[in-house]
């Protein structure tokens, strides 16, 4: 197999790649914030089970969360598992991600100064425009760089959807990698990787750049 | 006739309490200078006052409006909708400005009008000018927060508060934060405000602008009222802790 052939059919893949990235980040940048307002609820029951879902989902590796929201059902209810594999993919990493993301948030909200929320409260701001108009913005702008880690972590995260065998460019690249007992698949996918990070990078720090215009 | 009225207010931390029995009423276009030593508890009086620290005990009540009732044993609380209504009577002006650092001077001051008590966008542009031209900031509104001096900063939350036409306003030592130059010019600022009868409650530590500027003057001390009257009290204290604590000044 030749070297654009190779490169070929693991593009084949990136869609996928691709998909997962971008699903997981739809759902679980909206669902960290819902965790990290559980965190801070006013009832302790709440808290206190929103910081297992947070300790466990960080605690214990993505790869077994995959296989536990694939093949759990089956295990636990009988249910039969299904044959779309981008489903619980993407459930899984959307669930993991949002734990992670979920603590950014909170450590975001927790450096708001209370002056803020003073001085909202006094202007008759309601608890819900305070949080939207006054905090949440001030919020993006501090934990903007926690939240690139994550997302460059993703990019590479992408390639635990093998567990499951959905086969997105990493996964063929490891098919090939059998096939023709050869190294260069690996080197392709690190390559695509790397790429695919610089470009992170660069949304990211223009984004960074867009909220720069206030201290 | 009686903008604000608080009576027997008590409010403990924990189990220290920290304002014991306070009483204060201010009439309309009067102003009212809190002194006292640190920790005696004018700033939890005042946030007591603006709602943002509940009271134990006590009535506290804007116009005809009660915030808070005294029910013989505690505080009651009026409904949300009532507190809201009685939050537009009133502004604060801290002493660290806390102005919204992601938005421009001029939305500082129009978001609240707009948001909260739907006045229209026009309108509420038109006072925000009127308000900043009267601090000498009408070049400053595209200006960020961080972009401001200290005293600047300070007027643009003078006017932020301005442009919700409280009734009363409060003012938690507002110079604190600022060298001796820029406290001067928030003085003036609140001079001119005493000049065009604004209700005011100021707590300060600038004595001979609280005897220049007030028609009543409340010496704190401890969690109490030691002393009140007229001005002169500033140069003339009877209290024991009044003089005291004036010494210091001299
Ligand atoms: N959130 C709080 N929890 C516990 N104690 C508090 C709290 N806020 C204030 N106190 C205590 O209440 C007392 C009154 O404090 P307060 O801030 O009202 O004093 P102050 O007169 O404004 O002093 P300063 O001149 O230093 O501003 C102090 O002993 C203070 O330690
Ligand atoms: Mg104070």
């Amino acid at each position: 197999m030749t070297l654009t052939s190779m490169i070929l059919k693991m593009s084949e893949g990136l869609g996928r790649t691709c998909a997962i990235f971008f699903l997981t980040l739809l759902f679980s940048l909206p669902l960290g914030l819902v965790v990290a307002a559980l965190r801070r609820s006013r009832f302790a029951a709440v808290r206190m089970l929103t910081r297992m879902y947070i300790s466990l989902l960080r605690g214990t590796p993505l790869m077994l969360q995959l296989l536990v929201v694939a093949y759990g059902p089956f295990y636990l209810f009988g249910m039969s598992v299904s044959r779309n594999k981008l489903v619980p993919t993407i459930i899984a990493f959307a669930l993991n991600y949002a734990a992670y993301f979920a603590e950014i948030y909170r450590s975001g909200i927790e450096s708001i100064p209370q002056g803020q929320y003073e001085a909202a409260s006094v202007l008759g701001y309601s608890r819900g425009q305070t949080f939207f108009r006054i905090v949440l913005p001030q919020v993006v702008k501090r934990i903007l760089p926690s939240i690139t880690n994550e997302v460059i972590t993703l990019v590479k995260d992408t390639s635990l959807a093998f567990t499951l065998a959905y086969m997105e460019m990493f996964s063929i690249g490891k098919q090939i990698a059998n096939s023709q007992s050869s190294f260069m698949p690996f080197i392709i996918a690190g390559v695509f990787y790397y790429v695919m990070n610089l470009v992170v990078a660069f949304v990211m720090s223009r984004f960074e750049s867009a909220m720069a215009y206030y201290r | 006739m009686n903008i604000l009225e608080i009576e027997h207010l008590r409010k403990q931390f924990g189990d220290r309490e920290v304002l014991s029995d306070i009483s204060l009423s201010v009439r309309e276009g009067q102003v009212v200078s809190i002194i006292g030593p640190s920790g005696s508890g004018k700033s939890t009086l005042l946030r007591c006052a603006t709602l943002l620290e509940t009271m134990d005990g006590g009535s506290l009540k804007y116009l005809d409006r009660y915030a808070v009732r005294d029910t013989g044993s505690g505080a009651e609380y009026a409904s949300q909708a009532e507190l809201k209504a009685v939050r537009s009577c009133f502004g604060l002006v801290f002493q660290n400005f806390n102005l919204f650092p992601h938005y421009t001077v001029l939305k500082n001051i129009v978001e609240a009008p707009i948001l909260i008590q739907k006045r229209s966008k026009e309108e509420a542009l038109q006072t925000a000018r009127e308000l900043l031209a009267k601090m000498g900031l009408s070049d400053r509104e595209d200006a960020y927060p961080y972009q401001l001096s200290g005293g600047q900063q300070q007027r643009v939350s003078i006017a932020r508060a301005l442009a919700m036409s409280p009734k009363i306003l409060f003012f938690d030592e507002p110079t604190s934060a600022l060298d001796p130059e820029l406290t001067g010019e928030i003085l003036k600022v609140i001079r001119a405000l005493a000049a065009e009868h604004m209700t005011m409650v100021i707590v300060t530590h600038e004595m001979a602008f609280a005897r220049d500027v007030s028609d009543h003057v409340i010496f704190m001390d401890g969690g109490h009222i030691v002393e009140e009257g007229e001005p002169d009290i500033i140069t003339n204290p009877r209290h024991e802790r009044t003089i005291q604590f004036l010494n210091r000044f001299n």
